[in-house]
């Protein structure tokens, strides 16, 4: 048995891997291929739909849109969860506990339920379709979750390394800085990658929150698809470019994606 | 959590966070409440309504069915996602240079933006072009996920192992790489059987990453919107109209403020508090 | 019960070996007897994990062969060995009460519950586990969880062999010393054959009746705690064992007398022949090195009071002496000068020890 034991992860990687090839597949076909026939690889090989991508702003700029609001939340996610974290790990204080559960309840937080409020929001303060505003909205997930891991990571380093730091005469930000922050590097890289991944993926609130200026990427494709036609493969290019951000950061934390939620507390 | 020192002071530190967290959640949550209470009939002009909506929604037969459509939906994914995703992780390598290509591939899906996975899905299935309809069909059954309930359902339970089921692989990888060789050894020494190491050491090692596994599908799955949305518009007819796809229907389509709303609100509180229940009891659990 | 004999035992975890530092393991022979209390000691890294876990069945050498009772068992699975082994850090199965712990072992063999249950019970008395049966393994103390993995190893009547892989390091010290007396004990009163690895040398010359030294993936020398103290056969051994270590010093033969800093050296086996290749050193304990007037001019470095000896630290061309006195021993502040008791002063070749009786 246990010389077939590479089997299962195998056949589970194959069946992962048929849709995303299909998408690709359907990618580099021409609209008349796609309906016309059916082949399991493309018979006129194309690279217009991705052309048409690339020299097309409302195409590219969905890109540049979605990159730049995941890259904001990222940022405010991570810095102002850093600090938080630290209190949580370190410090005793009034409401502790009651915050910090309150903290994940946002995570449980169905986005659907506050799609419509947001829009309000957002626009009441001025906000609506800038990228600061799907940046800000993600935070309501992201900032939860970031804070979830990063304590996770924090008490995992003996509470001796503040102390002797203390010793040394650091004063509390440069130790937060110069050797707290490197020490738990990994824990850093872990929670910015599932705020990356969730703000990447999520389009609900990114769509209700923009029109024009900041439209995501993926709303672009919904669109798309309702109004220019049936133009799957223009459709499948740009899905397949919306692969490539997710698997290049999966690559740059790939020791340390297993670790990220095993060494978060429940 | 535990040899931690008294400092108020630490209120600075969660401050952030805190006005950031609440900015987003706290507002809009009331103006849902209030929604919940009102009716309007536009011009910002609102009347007390009580409970109404909420007795409305908690009597009507087709929130009892999309309730019970997201039951049967999150019910069945974890059912398959959870055994699946521990299989897959108990029979990957534990070093060498395929661990990290497992990892990486596996976790694709995970960063694939949802509204793609429901359009790759749809291409995917179709049963004029996509691969799995042809071949579905292929093999003699008759199958159109856009036409039959029972494929849609099928259909849209099989993209969400697709999409999640790598979560539950990498957590419960992430359990088994934290048991120590020891372990295994010991067992062969006590002569344990594979299921008894299984039972034994591997199962209760990683019960703390399961218990986050099944927590995380729980809440993703009954939050379900974007991928069923784009696959199968919910239908056909309402067969996949899960909670999230109704709610957006009543509240923008239908522009049914209070009762929306009133949907919203129960929702939340049902999440919450099967989040609640499973925490507090895997947590007495471990302290027993 | 059984008699161990390592045969030429060899092992690489690299697929292909190409200098001697890829082996783990470098030559292995060694018969240990049935019955006896045995210990590993080395520095980590010397390859006493390996050796464990190759008598465990846990690894396969590359080379060589393992014998139970002059029985071949290189290719035998780990489970018919019959053998146990008490990890460095607690193996429980923590899910399960500690009288569960102890039967598992004997439920996977599919004995009866009975019978179990009269042999846990035993097994509990012995380890003084009785009155944790109902409890949880895992609320038990490292020192309770060690018990329960040497229980598991005891429970089982067929045992040959026990091992312990450094089983102290997670156990407090005010009860280190208690586990390891229970060890000896338990040797006395079960009488199987016992192997403890350890790279404390009062662990391992408190529990064994025979030592066996390991050096960079070999043995070194077997011997009583009184040899090893007495009779070193390599400077490694010197160094290892011993607090502080042996001193080392680098002389010189000519017309068959060691010389050291221009005196000659008597040592407990004269060199064979005049002339002698290799690198030459001479090894003597502190504690067989005095003050004597008649001796070695040196100078004082330091001097450590320990409470009943004191130890002195002396420098002569650039070497360091060190000497163990009795606490109420004056200690010369002018001109000092040592000598080295000839009984226990030896020459080293190569860092083994030049030696006819054998």
């Amino acid at each position: 048995m246990k010389a077939y034991k590479w089997a299962v992860p195998a056949l589970y990687i194959v069946f992962l891997m048929l849709p995303i090839y299909w998408l690709l597949n359907m990618s580099f076909k021409t609209t008349n291929e796609i309906l016309g026939t059916f082949s399991l690889w493309p018979q006129e090989f194309t690279l217009s739909n991705y052309a048409k991508i690339f020299t097309d702003p409302t195409w590219y700029n969905g890109y540049l849109n979605s990159i730049t609001y995941v890259v904001i939340n990222t940022v405010i996610s991570v810095s102002v969860a850093l600090p938080a974290a630290y209190a949580f790990s370190r410090y005793r204080f009034l409401g502790d506990k009651h915050l910090f559960f309150w903290l994940l309840t946002n995570r449980m937080a169905p986005p659907a339920v506050f799609a419509l409020p947001f829009f309000q929001l957002y626009s009441a303060i001025g906000l609506f379709d800038t990228h600061l505003a799907v940046a800000l909205a993600h935070c309501l997930f992201n900032i939860p979750l970031a804070v979830w891991i990063l304590e996770g990571f924090m008490s995992g380093v003996p509470k001796e390394l503040d102390e002797t730091a203390y010793l040394d005469g650091y004063s509390f930000w440069r130790f937060f800085l110069r050797i707290f922050v490197p020490t738990i590097a990994a824990g850093i890289g872990v929670a910015a990658f599932f705020c990356f991944m969730y703000s990447w993926v999520e389009l609900l609130l990114a769509k209700t929150l923009t029109s024009v200026a900041a439209k995501p990427i993926a709303a672009t494709m919904t669109r798309t698809a309702s109004t220019a036609g049936y133009e799957l493969g223009l459709l499948a290019a740009a899905g397949a470019l919306t692969i490539i951000p997710g698997a290049f950061v999966i690559y740059f934390v790939r020791h340390y994606i297993a670790k990220g939620f095993a060494l978060g507390r429940v | 959590m535990n040899d931690r020192t008294a400092n108020p002071r630490a209120w600075w530190f969660v401050l952030p966070v805190l006005v950031l967290v609440a900015f987003n959640a706290l507002i809009p949550l009331m103006t849902v409440v209030n929604y919940s209470v009102q009716e309007t009939f536009g011009d910002n002009v609102f009347f007390w309504e009580g409970l109404k909506w909420f007795e409305q929604v908690l009597n009507s037969d087709r929130f009892h069915e999309s309730f019970l459509r997201q039951l049967a939906f999150t019910g069945m994914i974890l059912a398959i996602e959870v055994p699946l995703g521990i299989a897959v992780a108990l029979s990957m390598p534990r070093k060498g240079p395929w661990v990290s290509v497992c990892l990486v591939l596996m976790a694709l899906p995970l960063l694939i933006p949802w509204n793609v996975v429901g359009a790759m899905w749809n291409i995917f299935a179709l049963p004029d072009i996509g691969l799995l309809g042809r071949m579905i069909n292929g093999m003699g059954i008759d199958y159109n996920f856009t036409q039959q309930p029972v494929a849609a359902w099928l259909t849209t339970v099989l993209m969400d192992v697709w999409h999640w089921t790598s979560l539950v692989v990498l957590l419960a990888y992430a359990g088994l790489c934290s048991i120590p060789d020891a372990y295994y050894q010991a067992a062969k020494i006590d002569g344990a059987s594979a299921w008894a190491v299984f039972r034994y050491i591997q199962l209760p090692k990683m019960k703390r990453v399961l218990t986050i596994a099944i927590l995380l599908r729980f809440m993703d799955s009954f939050m379900i919107y974007t991928e069923p949305f784009v696959l199968t518009g919910g239908g056909p007819g309402n067969t996949t109209t899960f909670l999230s796809i109704d709610l957006v229907k009543i509240a923008l389509g239908q522009f049914d403020l209070g009762p929306a709303a009133a949907m919203s609100l129960i929702y939340f509180l049902v999440v919450l508090l099967v989040c609640w229940i499973f925490y507090t009891l895997t947590m007495r659990n471990e302290s027993q | 019960m059984a008699k161990i004999a390592l045969q030429n035992l060899k092992h690489s975890y690299m697929t292909r070996t190409t200098s001697a530092d890829d082996w783990a393991l470098k030559e292995v022979d060694a018969v240990w007897e049935n019955g006896g209390a045995y210990a590993l000691l080395g520095p980590s890294g010397c390859g006493k994990t390996t050796l464990l876990n190759i008598i465990s069945g846990l690894l396969v050498p590359t080379e060589g062969r393992v014998l139970f009772d002059d029985i071949d068992v290189t290719d035998t699975p780990t489970i018919e060995r019959h053998i146990a082994q008490v990890f460095q850090f607690p193996v429980v199965y923590d899910t399960m009460t500690v009288y569960d712990n102890l039967a598992f072992p004997l439920r996977n063999r599919g004995v009866a519950e009975d019978k179990i249950a009269s042999r846990v019970q035993t097994i509990a008395k012995m380890l003084d586990l009785e009155s944790s049966l109902k409890r949880r393994a895992s609320g038990l103390t490292a020192d309770g969880k060690q018990k329960i993995s040497l229980g598991r190893g005891l429970v089982r009547e067929d045992v040959n062999v026990i091992m312990f892989d450094e089983p102290l390091t997670v156990i407090d010290p005010h009860l280190k010393w208690l586990l390891r007396s229970k060890l000896k004990e338990l040797h006395q009163h079960v009488g199987a054959t016992m192997i403890y690895v350890t790279h404390d040398q009062t662990e391992a010359l408190t529990f064994a009746d025979s030592v066996v030294v390991m050096h960079d993936g070999a043995v070194v020398q077997v011997g009583s705690p009184v040899e090893l103290f007495e009779h070193p056969r390599h400077t490694f051994v010197g160094h290892f064992i011993g607090s502080p270590g042996m001193n080392v010093l680098p002389c010189e033969v000519h017309d068959g007398s060691v010389i050291f800093a221009d005196a000659v050296v008597t040592t407990a086996t004269p060199p064979a022949s005049n002339s002698i290749d290799g690198r030459l050193e001479i090894g003597v304990r502190p504690e067989f090195v005095r003050f004597d007037t008649g001796g070695i001019a040196v100078e004082i470095v330091k001097v450590d009071d320990l409470g009943r000896v004191q130890i002195v630290e002396t420098h002569r061309d650039g070497y360091t002496i060190k000497l163990v006195v009795d606490e109420d021993q004056e200690i010369p502040s002018e001109n000092p000068r040592i000598a080295f008791n000839p009984d226990y002063t030896r020459l080293y070749v190569d860092k083994w020890v030049v030696d006819h009786e054998q």
